[in-house]
C-alpha cells in the first residue's frame, strides 16, 4: 500500500469510527447492560413486538414499491422528453430535503380528517406506509438515474438487431447493469424508513397495535429512564437492517451475474 | 521534470491541503465553542420545556427593567426549549443551565440524583412550583358533542386526542386528572382503572407532545383534546384558539423550576423575580394561573374565553399532593415494566386500547 493509500485509509477509519462505529458500539453496550433476558423481554413485549413488526413490514413493502416506482421514474427522467421535465427533476429531492416534521404537517393537512383530497389516513397504519413512501421516494431514483444515463444505447440496439425482444433486452442487458444501483437505493430506502419518526408522528396517531412504530417505543423507553430498553429495540432494528442490506446485496449480485 | 517528481509534488500538495483543512476545522471548533460567551455575571442559561417559552421571554424583558436586576446592565438570556424529559436528560448530560423549568418535578429530581440540583430545591414556600395551570377539555366550536365532564369522554363514539403519557412526561398530567376524577370523588382504584381503560379506548391519536396534540386537533382530528388551560389561551392569543370546557373536577398542573447548584449570581435574582407578583403577572398574561391566589395581574387576560374573568374557579381542584406527589403515582400509573416490574395502570390501559380495536 502506498503512503497516500495508508493516509487515506487512516482518515477513512478515523472518520468512520467517530461518526459510526463508536456510537453504534455505545448502543450495543447499553443494550447489553440489562443482559440477554432483559433484551428478550423488551423486544417480545406485545406492544413493542407489534411496533417493530409494523415498522419492518412497512419498510419492506415501501422498499419493494420504491424498487419498481423509483426505476420507472428514473427511466422516464433519462429516456423521455416532456415539458416540465426539468421541474420534476428539481422537485424529486424535496421529500428528502424537507424537515421531517414539516413533511408530517403537510401529510396531516393533505390526508388527515380535513383532507381536501377525500383521503382519510389519519390514525391508521396506512399513515405509516404513506410517510415512508414520501420520505424514501428519491433514493432509488437518484441511484439509478446516473447509471442509466451512462448506459451505452449501442448495446441495446445491437441486441435488438440480433432479434432480442425489448423484454429480453431489458432483462439481460439493462437490468444487470442497473441492479447494483437499484440495490443501493433500496438499502438506503429501507434504512431510512426503519428509523423514520418525524414525518409520520402527526398523521399516524401512534396508536398501539395499529400505527405505533418502533421509534415511538424507543422514545417511551427513554422517557421512562430505561436506556437499556431503548437500546435493545434499536439493536434489533440494526440487526434486521443489516440482514436486509446483506440480502439486497446477494440478490443484486445474482441479477448482475445473469447479464 | 520527470513524472516521479511531479507525482511527489502533487502528493505534497495533498498533504498540505489536508493539514490546512484540519487546522481550519480545529480553529472553527475553537471559535464556535468560545464565541458568544457573554460576561458570565450578566447571563442566565435557561433550559425549559416548550410550553412556557413565550411567558419566559416576556418575563426576561420585564426582569431587565425591574429592580430585581441589580447588575446595572441588561442580563443576557440564553435559552433552550424542548420536551420536558429530553431537556432534563440534556442537562443531566452536560447542557449548561443556571435555571431549569420543567413540566413535572420528576424531571428536576433526575438532576438532584445527578448531583446537579440541591435536594432542598422544593422546600421553599412555593414547593418548587414556578408556574401553574389546569387540565381542560378542548372541544370543537359550539361543543357539538356536548362535552361537559370527564364521564362524557368515555361515551361511545367520542374521539379523543391527547399527548402520549408513555412517551411524554408532560402528558401525564392529563392521565392523572382522569384517574383522580374517579379516585378523588369516592371511586375505588378498580373503578378508576376501568375509567382510564374506557377513556383510552376512545383515544384516536396519541401524539408525542402537547403541541403535536394541539396541531393534530386543529387539523381536524378528534372531538376532544386533553389540553392545558394556558396552552388554549396562548393558542387563542396566536389566532389558533379552540373552545374548552373546565370539568367540575380537574387537576392543578404545577410546573417545577429550580436553580442548579452551580449558577450565576444573577440567576438567584431571576428566580426571586419569577416567584414575585410581577413575575407571576407575566405568566398570567400568557395564560398561566398565578401560583398564589392573591397575585394582582390586572384581571384581564387576552385569549381567555372571558378575558375579564380568565381563570374561573374550579369546583374540585385536585393537586399532586392528593396523590402523594409523583413518587406516589409514577410507577403505579406510568411504569413501563422496566427490569420486569409490573407495568403501570395507564401504560396497560394504552396497551389494552390497541388490542381492543384489533
Amino acid at each position: 500500500m502506498t503512503k497516500t493509500g495508508r493516509l487515506g485509509l487512516g482518515i477513512t477509519l478515523l472518520w468512520f469510527s467517530l461518526l459510526v462505529l463508536i456510537p453504534l458500539s455505545a448502543v450495543l453496550v447499553t443494550a447489553s447492560e440489562g443482559g440477554w433476558s432483559n433484551f428478550w423481554r423488551v423486544v417480545t413485549t406485545e406492544q413493542t413486538a407489534h411496533a417493530i413488526q409494523l415498522t419492518v413490514t412497512a419498510a419492506l413493502v415501501v422498499t419493494v414499491i420504491n424498487i419498481f416506482a423509483g426505476t420507472v421514474i428514473a427511466w422516464v427522467l433519462v429516456r423521455d422528453q416532456f415539458p416540465g421535465k426539468a421541474l420534476l427533476e428539481l422537485i424529486i429531492d424535496i421529500p428528502f430535503a424537507l424537515p421531517t416534521i414539516v413533511a408530517g404537517l403537510v401529510l396531516l393537512s393533505l390526508y388527515g380528517n380535513d383532507s381536501p383530497l377525500g383521503l382519510h389516513l389519519a390514525n391508521t397504519s396506512g399513515a405509516v406506509y404513506l410517510a415512508f413512501l414520501f420520505v424514501t421516494l428519491p433514493f432509488v431514483v437518484r441511484m439509478v438515474q446516473p447509471v442509466l444515463q451512462e448506459l451505452d444505447r449501442d448495446v441495446e440496439e445491437a441486441a435488438a438487431s440480433l432479434g432480442a425482444s425489448r423484454l429480453l433486452t431489458f432483462r439481460r442487458i439493462i437490468l444487470p447493469s442497473l441492479a447494483p444501483a437499484i440495490a443501493a437505493g433500496a438499502a438506503l430506502s429501507f434504512a431510512r424508513a426503519v428509523g423514520e419518526y418525524g414525518s409520520l408522528v402527526l398523521l399516524s396517531g401512534n396508536l398501539p397495535f395499529e400505527s405505533e412504530v418502533a421509534s415511538v417505543r424507543i422514545l417511551s423507553a427513554i422517557e421512562n429512564d430505561n436506556p437499556a430498553g431503548a437500546a435493545a429495540i434499536a439493536t434489533l432494528l440494526l440487526v434486521i437492517s443489516l440482514a436486509v442490506i446483506i440480502a439486497l446485496d446477494v440478490i443484486q449480485r445474482r441479477v448482475a451475474r445473469r447479464g | 521534470m520527470s513524472d516521479q517528481v511531479y507525482v511527489r509534488k502533487s502528493r505534497r500538495g495533498l498533504y498540505i491541503g489536508i493539514a490546512v483543512l484540519g487546522a481550519a476545522l480545529i480553529a472553527g471548533f475553537a471559535f464556535f465553542t468560545r464565541g458568544g460567551q457573554a460576561d458570565p455575571a450578566h447571563s442566565i442559561n435557561i433550559v425549559g420545556f416548550a410550553v412556557p417559552e413565550a411567558a419566559n421571554k416576556a418575563l426576561a424583558t420585564q426582569f431587565n427593567q425591574s429592580e430585581f436586576n441589580t447588575t446595572g446592565a441588561d442580563v443576557a438570556f440564553k435559552t433552550s426549549y424542548g420536551a420536558s424529559g429530553d431537556q432534563s436528560r440534556a442537562v443531566e448530560n452536560g447542557l449548561k443551565a443556571d435555571y431549569v423549568h420543567f413540566s413535572v418535578g420528576t424531571d428536576v429530581d433526575r438532576l438532584v440524583a445527578a448531583g446537579l440540583v440541591d435536594p432542598t430545591w422544593d422546600d421553599g414556600a412555593n414547593k418548587g412550583v414556578v408556574s401553574s395551570s389546569i387540565v381542560v377539555l378542548g372541544v370543537r366550536d359550539g361543543n357539538p358533542k356536548n362535552i361537559r365532564s370527564w364521564d362524557d369522554l368515555t361515551k361511545p363514539g367520542i374521539k379523543i386526542v391527547t399527548a402520549n403519557p408513555a412517551s411524554s412526561g408532560a402528558a401525564r398530567w392529563n392521565a392523572l386528572a382522569a384517574w383522580g376524577h374517579v379516585t378523588e370523588n369516592g371511586g375505588s382504584e378498580a373503578d378508576a382503572t376501568q375509567f382510564v381503560d374506557a377513556l383510552f379506548k376512545n383515544v384516536v391519536s396519541l401524539t408525542n407532545s402537547g403541541r403535536d396534540a394541539t396541531t393534530s386537533f386543529l387539523d381536524g382530528n378528534g372531538d376532544v383534546l386533553l389540553a392545558y388551560e394556558n396552552e388554549a389561551i396562548l393558542a387563542a392569543q396566536n389566532g389558533h384558539g379552540f373552545e374548552y370546557v373546565i370539568p367540575e373536577t380537574t387537576l392543578k398542573i404545577e410546573n417545577a423550576g429550580a436553580l442548579l447548584t452551580k449558577h450565576t449570581k444573577v440567576a438567584e435574582s431571576w428566580l426571586a423575580f419569577v416567584l414575585s407578583d410581577a413575575g407571576q403577572t407575566q405568566f398570567a398574561l400568557k395564560g398561566f394561573r398565578p401560583i398564589r391566589d392573591d397575585v394582582d395581574f390586572g384581571g384581564v387576560v387576552d385569549g381567555a374565553p372571558d378575558p375579564t374573568h380568565p381563570f374561573p374557579a374550579v369546583k374540585h381542584l385536585l393537586t399532586l399532593d392528593d396523590f402523594g406527589g409523583w413518587d406516589g403515582v409514577k410507577d403505579k400509573l406510568f411504569g413501563d415494566g422496566k427490569d420486569g416490574a409490573p407495568v403501570g395502570i395507564v401504560t396497560s390501559s394504552i396497551e389494552k386500547s390497541g388490542k381492543a380495536t384489533q
